[in-house]
């Protein structure tokens, strides 16, 4: 055989399944330099983490959320150290309870106070929004109301954290039988209308927690939140079990992690190294997203009175106890409406913005 | 130990891998791997080639033991590493009692941990396989950290430089992130991971196929000098018959879960017997009409049939020109035809 033949022989056993008549010698020219060169191009060296808050920055919703975010924070902190009310008791003046301090509109003072100004020509610190019907000032009122509602909205977020982190990582990293049983019960938790169970299970805790927290550090709270704390951790924390179990389970069958299992890399290094540093995003993001969702539940369940125990006080029962006065003193109910709107909105746009910056199937 | 045995370094006879697939309520069994064996060389590339979807990923990673094997047996450096203990007689039959049950010998399941340094992969897809929250460094340093390759942080990193030279990489770039890299620059980190173990054999699976064709040639010129270099066995998986017939050595050819065909790249190449590697063959365009009007072209009709609902007999008989009554029957056996080429077929 000569050996141009050799090189046809050659050639037919080439591509098998590209159909090579489509393409012409022009396909096949070889690349340049440059061309080269193109494919060769770096991204610009920066970190997850980095690149992630690089796109945030980019976002001008959430920082919008983060400086509103920030400036309530900012408030709710400084504020009661300048501020010389109470949020639980009638204001008083020179001593005295001032009788005549009740139902104040923003910035007014009230008789008592007109006359301690004027015969010592002292000024007192302005009642921002004016006072409750109990005589109290609004705005520190207000501020410790916030302070617990993100508070609780905090916690509550943490708890469904280690709850669903703990039970998604299970059943995701087990799988077969483990994870069938395990989501079973996610399932059906989930499938409880759950205001009606928050509810319920507020009711009846309320009455047996309140008799075992008396004199103990609990108290303070009232058996109202700590119930509602049960309740979150009862029931919250389904979505986020979820969730993680369905990233762990797309990353335990990902290639990198069966590249790591080829290489002879052990469980417990892959679920360090490997799957837990993957999940990272989604974990933050939905804790994030999980903490207006609380707030809002708390608010909720205060308005409809199964909150926390006056005199201590949330956004939620303040508007619940503006209710009464609506009609005079629309004030009230708006204020901490508000509050409630912006932080909730604001976090919800944060947590939005941070999926957008770092979940990686967007990138 | 016989020669054969001490002149081969991996050795897969009668592997299985049955995946079970849901249908309705109940499971049945997806033949992925059905019924394979080879043997490979130390130093030596075996080119594995066939359609999608024919088992070649499932082969290479269930001699890797990365999918626990139906059955088989798996011999590496002399050590049997894996046996589900069917006994087969000079004739490849199984060896079965009066019920027809197979009667079992010794079984065997070896810590694969040891020879996770010997026998290696470089993966299909060079995105999806690197963790993307890791540094080259950390994707390369993580057989080294957990075979304990190294004594201080110094040599550890002396180590990643170097292997990162060796696959033709920035060695500047250690700390950057596999997404920062492009697709042939990524093949190269997977490659550089697989060689960090400094393994003697190592699975190619479709190595190639997903870069842009000037890379490829590259990445192909790469491993064979990397061979020549360290004197490392390929197990060499593509469609692709141009790159498998270049770098191979000898070339195997699948259908179904089932071996065709398995001969020297270059006898398979002028020599080709068993129909479906004919007509894979004759699916390549000829430039020359003359040799074209000469040659009597294969044109593959109909679709490859599911894996499970397999074609009684030879796998290939639904498509193949020259079936007869025996080819739906029995099984075709690989026979050796001289030349060490051995074809699975009735017929040819
Ligand atoms: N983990 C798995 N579970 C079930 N079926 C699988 C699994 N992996 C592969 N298969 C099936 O096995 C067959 C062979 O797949 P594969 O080995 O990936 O083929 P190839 O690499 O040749 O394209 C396919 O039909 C595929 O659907
Ligand atoms: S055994 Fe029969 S059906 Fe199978 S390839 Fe040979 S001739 Fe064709
Ligand atoms: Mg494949």
């Amino acid at each position: 055989m000569s050996n141009e033949n050799l090189e046809l022989k050659k050639r037919q056993i080439l591509s098998s399944q590209v159909d090579l008549s489509k393409f012409n010698s022009k396909n096949f020219e070889k690349a340049t330099d440059e061309e080269k060169a193109q494919q060769e191009v770096m991204g610009e060296s920066t970190t997850f983490f980095k690149d992630g808050m690089r796109r945030l920055k980019k976002n001008p919703l959430a920082m919008g959320s983060i400086v509103v975010l920030a400036l309530i924070i900012a408030i709710i902190i400084i504020a009661p150290i300048f501020v010389p009310y109470s949020y639980s008791d009638m204001i008083t003046v020179n001593g005295v309870r001032d009788k005549s301090a009740s139902n104040l509109g923003m910035f007014e003072y009230s008789n008592a106070e007109m006359k301690y100004m004027e015969s010592t020509g002292e000024s007192l610190f302005p009642h921002i929004f004016g006072t409750d019907s109990l005589g109290r000032d609004y705005f520190i009122r207000v501020i410790y109301g916030t302070r617990v509602s993100l508070s609780v909205g905090i916690v509550a977020a943490i708890m469904v954290l280690i709850i669903g982190l703990i039970y998604g990582s299970v059943s995701g990293y087990f799988g077969g039988k483990v994870d069938m049983i395990m989501m079973r019960i996610v399932d059906i938790i989930y499938s409880l209308p759950d205001m009606l169970i928050i509810i319920l299970l507020s009711v009846v805790l309320k009455e047996v927690l309140a008799s075992k927290i008396k004199g103990t550090a609990l108290a303070a709270l009232g058996p109202n939140m700590i119930s509602m704390f049960f309740v979150f951790g009862l029931l919250y924390w389904v979505t986020m079990a979820r969730l993680i179990r369905g990233q762990i389970l797309t990353i335990k069958n990902s290639e990198y992690v069966l590249a790591a299992r080829c290489i002879g890399t052990k469980d417990g290094r892959i679920l360090r190294r490997h799957i837990l540093p993957n999940c990272l995003s989604v974990i933050i993001i939905t804790t994030a997203l999980q903490v207006p969702s609380a707030i809002f539940t708390e608010s909720y369940l205060s308005f409809l009175g199964l909150g926390v125990s006056a005199p201590l006080t949330s956004l939620g029962s303040l508007a619940n106890d503006a209710r009464g006065a609506m009609q005079s003193y629309p004030s009230r109910l708006v204020i901490p409406a508000v509050i409630i709107c912006l932080i909730v909105l604001a976090l919800n746009l944060l947590g939005d913005g941070l999926r957008d910056a770092f979940d990686s199937k967007l990138n | 130990m016989s020669e054969k045995e001490t002149k081969n370094l991996l050795e897969v006879s009668h592997l299985k891998q049955y995946f079970p697939v849901s249908q309705g309520l109940h499971k049945v069994p997806l033949k992925a791997v059905d019924d394979i064996s080879f043997a490979i060389r130390p130093g030596e590339t075996l080119g594995l080639v066939g359609e999608s979807g024919c088992g070649k990923t499932t082969v290479g990673r269930t001699l890797l033991r990365l999918y626990e094997p139906t059955a088989g047996k798996i011999t590496f450096d002399g050590e049997v590493l894996f046996d589900s203990g069917e006994q087969y007689d000079e004739n490849d039959k199984l060896i079965v009692d009066a019920t027809g049950r197979p009667i079992y010998g010794k079984k065997v399941n070896k810590d694969m941990l040891p020879y996770r340094k010997e026998m290696q992969m470089v993966f299909q897809d060079p995105y999806s396989s690197l963790n993307p929250r890791m540094t080259v460094e950390d994707i390369i340093g993580e057989p080294l950290d957990v075979h304990k390759l190294y004594s201080s942080k110094a040599e550890r990193r002396d180590k990643i430089l170097s292997l990162m030279e060796l696959v033709g990489l920035n060695a500047e770039h250690a700390m950057r992130y596999a997404h920062e890299f492009s697709g042939g620059q990524r093949q190269r980190i997977g490659i550089a991971r697989a060689l960090a173990v400094d393994p003697k054999f190592i699975v190619c699976d479709e190595a190639v196929s997903a870069l842009d064709v000037s890379i490829q040639a590259q990445v192909v010129n790469m491993f064979e000098e990397l061979q020549e270099k360290l004197g490392v066995a390929y197990l060499f998986i593509a469609h692709d018959l141009l790159v498998v017939h270049h770098i191979s050595d000898r070339i195997a050819v699948m259908y179904l879960g089932r071996m065709m065909e398995i001969a020297d790249a270059d006898e398979l190449n002028n020599n080709p017997m068993h129909p479906y590697t004919l007509s894979l063959l004759s699916a390549v365009p000829i430039p020359d009409p003359e040799t074209a009007r000469k040659s009597s072209r294969i044109v593959l009709e109909g679709d490859v049939p599911s894996p499970l609902h397999m074609p009684s007999g030879c796998p290939f008989r639904t498509r193949c020109k020259y079936a007869t009554e025996q080819c739906a029957m029995e099984m075709p056996q690989l026979k050796d035809r001289g030349n060490g080429h051995f074809v699975a077929c009735h017929n040819k």
